[in-house]
């Protein structure tokens, strides 16, 4: 068994990246994430691969969709306002159905709002991160290992759906620091064979390969379009993921992500202990989203739902609005912009929610 | 059992270092722990404070809290600022050197005068030191050793400061044994 | 039987869309001689930008990856640096490289990153229509400059082979034109010597001033002329760097 480490969630998870088989980071500094562009600045050159400190965003954007291309597992990093500079890029990822996974450390908002963590990139990396209907396929980890354990997984989903994977983390899990397992270094012997389409090579009749998003003739591009709408049809039946706490005789259920699911687990524990049946719902892949257990929430059992979030207005409550379709009150509580939502304060504005 | 710790100066104080050893030693000693630091957009000078939670039997969902069983002040801004974050019955730590100390009977108050101390061990520099020593004294769980060789990793880069560390740190462990 | 005359292998038969007289195509073909002349057919990979620059490439059999507009630089950053082996070049026009692209262009030159820039300078934006490029000339007439470029309104235009010929990193900068051929032959030569330095690990821009009869709304003979009296004049032809590597 491996030995429990005590690291800093952003290094933790720029080393399970490496131990994954990442070898091409490119980046810009931008607070609450450093510890990872600086991290792989040393660690990815004693593996044999390559750092750059983009000049932009949007220049690592694009020198990852390069890397991309040659088949390369590789990864960016960044926060709130410096993700959507990367739009750009992960649209042309998407559209050349290139790999790639991209951390977003994310914190308050909209512009340059604060540095401190928030949820409130919710929207932009689910439903559209660039034109044309590209999307992500969005990782939630609720905790530091769970950032580890994504991470490394992060690159076998970019690869197997050759498509743009987002871990939607938030400051708190990249500057906690904590005990963490790390997982085991791989061969890059081990990882998938992309040799049929890299494009550092010619096919096997010696004829040209090329890599774009811009097809000719146009309905090439709308079959582009229909690979997409059938790749996260699939992701929606056999990829979403959850984790049920509490659930069995639950009356209250709580939906959160990501560090507001730690906080959630607190007030329930609190509730619980007044015996009121709290229990919690929380997404690990926000898309393709865990409709199914929301879904089938009893009315006859659940008296109501509350969505704790970082985030002003809520994002994720309105998912939770459109699957609990009417049948279950819903409600929602926050803080937002960089306010650290604590578990007492969670706890107090709860019990004045509770009907 | 989970205790709760909320480490208060100003930044160059070395609060972080304290906090991140004591979760670091806590993790090795095979329980949970996470830490916490608030970052600001100031690198030197500005209030610096951290969270350390510790907990014998479950995981920590959550890395942050609005209430402390201990709070460690080490300078009087932070006095106002967090000293109303404690929970009834918590320990008050206080860096007498910068603070003055409040009677308070809800809680315990427990006094250092870390400049003294570490102006007697040989720097007024390890005044960190001395009082990791001392909530190390006064809590009595952690083990003095494990701590000075965290320290000593932590500080790889000058370790002409091992030793002065050392001392600062059983210096602090003796002012609070003693008092 | 050695080949005197005819298509370099890299080329199809079919033709390039480009317009008549457009200068594109000659450039395409001293790119494709070049990349047969030094057996590259294998492995290279050309990073095709946005704008009429890369159409050529649609009727070349050569490896290409499509860049978002200006970031060919980028791109082909991050393919080198993972492939080493590979023979990394952009083909860019002015707008994507000295407009949009050109944090891009002058990082990766600064970088000195191990690839070859060729920059097709024809000071407009053909693809859109003949809008103002970071290229028009003062008083050259635009789509959104109308009456010519003014200073006191656009100020003036971008000498990109004299910038990037001040960054350190640089091993090869030459300004090129391919109107006679005369200047086809040294432009030839020029790409030869920047696909050398590649070959040797350095990095190298070639400009070429190329025309645009469509928007600049002249004939084929017009433009040569307008390139060799007007345009020569602000962009002058030369070496303006060469760097032992």
């Amino acid at each position: 068994m491996s030995e429990i480490q005590f690291m800093k969630g952003n290094e933790a998870i720029a080393e399970a990246a490496v131990r994954a088989g990442c070898r091409f980071f490119a980046g810009y500094p931008i607070t609450p994430q450093n510890e990872i562009p600086e991290y792989l600045s040393s660690r990815l050159f004693e593996v044999g691969g390559t750092f750059i400190q983009g000049e932009s965003e949007v220049a690592s954007i694009n020198m990852v969709y390069g890397a991309s291309s040659t088949g390369t597992r590789c990864m960016t990093s960044s926060s709130g306002c410096g993700i959507v500079l990367k739009t750009e890029g992960f649209g042309y990822l998407t559209g050349a159905n290139l790999p790639c996974v991209v951390i977003d450390m994310s914190r308050g908002g909209p512009g340059l709002g604060s540095i401190l963590p928030a949820q409130q990139d919710y929207f932009y990396a689910t439903k559209a991160i660039s034109n044309g209907g590209a999307r992500a396929f969005v990782l939630a980890p609720g905790n530091m290992q769970e950032a580890v354990d994504m991470t490394y997984e992060a690159f076998d989903i970019a690869d197997k759906y050759r498509c743009v994977v987002l871990l939607l983390c938030d400051g708190v899990i990249g500057n906690m620091m904590g005990g963490v397992t790390l997982p085991r270094m791989r061969e890059l012997s081990e990882l998938p064979d992309k040799s049929d389409w890299v494009i550092t090579k010619r096919n096997g009749d010696g004829s040209m390969r090329m890599i774009t998003s811009c097809y000719v003739p146009i309905k090439l591009v709308e079959d582009q379009n229909i690979h997409m709408a059938e790749m996260y049809e699939a992701w929606k039946k056999t990829e979403s993921r959850y984790e049920a706490y509490r659930m069995e005789d639950a009356e209250v259920v709580f939906a959160a992500y990501g560090t507001s699911a730690g906080i959630a687990r607190e007030v329930i524990k609190a509730l619980r202990a007044d015996g009121i049946k709290a229990g919690l719902l929380r997404p690990q892949t926000l898309f393709p989203f865990p409709e199914a257990p929301y879904r089938a929430l009893d009315p006859e059992k659940v008296k109501q739902v509350i969505c704790l979030e970082m985030s002003i207005p809520g994002q994720m409550v309105e998912d939770i609005r459109a699957y609990v379709d009417d049948r279950i009150p819903v409600s929602h509580w926050g803080r937002s912009g960089g306010i650290l939502m604590k578990p007492e304060e969670a706890l107090a504005a709860v019990r004045t929610m509770l009907i | 059992m989970e205790q709760s710790l909320l480490i208060a100066g100003f930044g160059g104080q070395g609060v972080m270092l304290i906090g991140k050893t004591l979760s670091h030693a806590s993790v090795d000693a095979g329980k949970f722990s996470t830490f916490f630091p608030a970052y600001g957009a100031e690198q030197r000078g500005g209030t610096a404070n951290c969270t350390v939670i510790v907990s014998d039997s479950e995981p920590i969902d959550c890395p942050l809290r609005e209430q402390f069983d201990t709070i460690i002040i080490m300078n009087e801004l932070s006095f106002t600022r967090f000293a109303g974050a404690l929970k009834p019955g918590g320990t008050l730590m206080i860096n007498s050197s910068l603070v003055e100390a409040r009677p308070d009977p809800s809680v315990k108050t427990v006094t250092v005068d870390t400049a003294k101390i570490a102006g007697e061990v040989g720097s007024p520099k390890v005044a960190n030191m001395v009082m990791l020593g001392a909530y190390i004294g006064y809590t009595g769980i952690y083990d003095v050793d494990a701590i000075k060789k965290l320290i000593g990793q932590a500080l790889a880069k000058r370790p002409e400061m091992a030793e002065l560390n050392a001392r600062a740190i059983d210096a602090g462990v003796a002012a609070v044994s003693a008092s | 039987m050695e080949k005197v005359f005819g298509l370099p292998s890299g080329c199809t038969a079919k033709t390039h869309s480009y317009c008549p007289g457009c200068m594109h195509g000659v450039a395409m073909n001293i790119l494709m001689h070049t990349i047969e002349k030094f057996q590259l057919l294998d492995k290279i990979v050309i990073v095709n930008p946005v704008g009429c620059g890369g159409l050529g490439l649609y009727e070349a059999t050569a490896n290409y990856i499509s860049a978002a507009h200006g970031r060919a630089s980028a791109v082909a950053t991050g393919i080198k640096r993972c492939s080493p082996e590979s023979f990394v070049m952009t083909y860019q026009g002015d707008g994507d490289l000295a407009g949009i692209g050109i944090a891009e262009t002058i990082h990766t030159a600064a970088r000195g990153e191990n690839i070859t820039v060729i920059f097709a300078n024809n000071t407009t934006y053909g693809m859109t229509g003949g809008q103002m490029a970071p290229t028009t000339m003062v008083g050259q007439n635009s789509t959104t400059t109308p009456g010519g470029r003014r200073v006191d309104r656009q100020g003036y235009p971008l000498k990109m082979a004299e910038m990037i010929a001040q960054l350190e990193a640089p091993a090869y900068v030459e300004r090129v034109a391919l109107y006679d051929s005369a200047h086809v032959l040294k432009a030839t030569k020029a790409f030869e010597k920047a696909f050398e330095v590649n070959l040797k690990g350095g990095y190298a821009f070639i400009e070429m001033l190329t025309n645009c009869p469509t928007n600049w709304k002249m004939s084929p003979e017009q433009t040569v002329r307008q390139i060799r009296e007007q345009n020569e004049k602000i962009f002058p032809l030369g070496v303006f760097k060469d760097k032992e590597i």
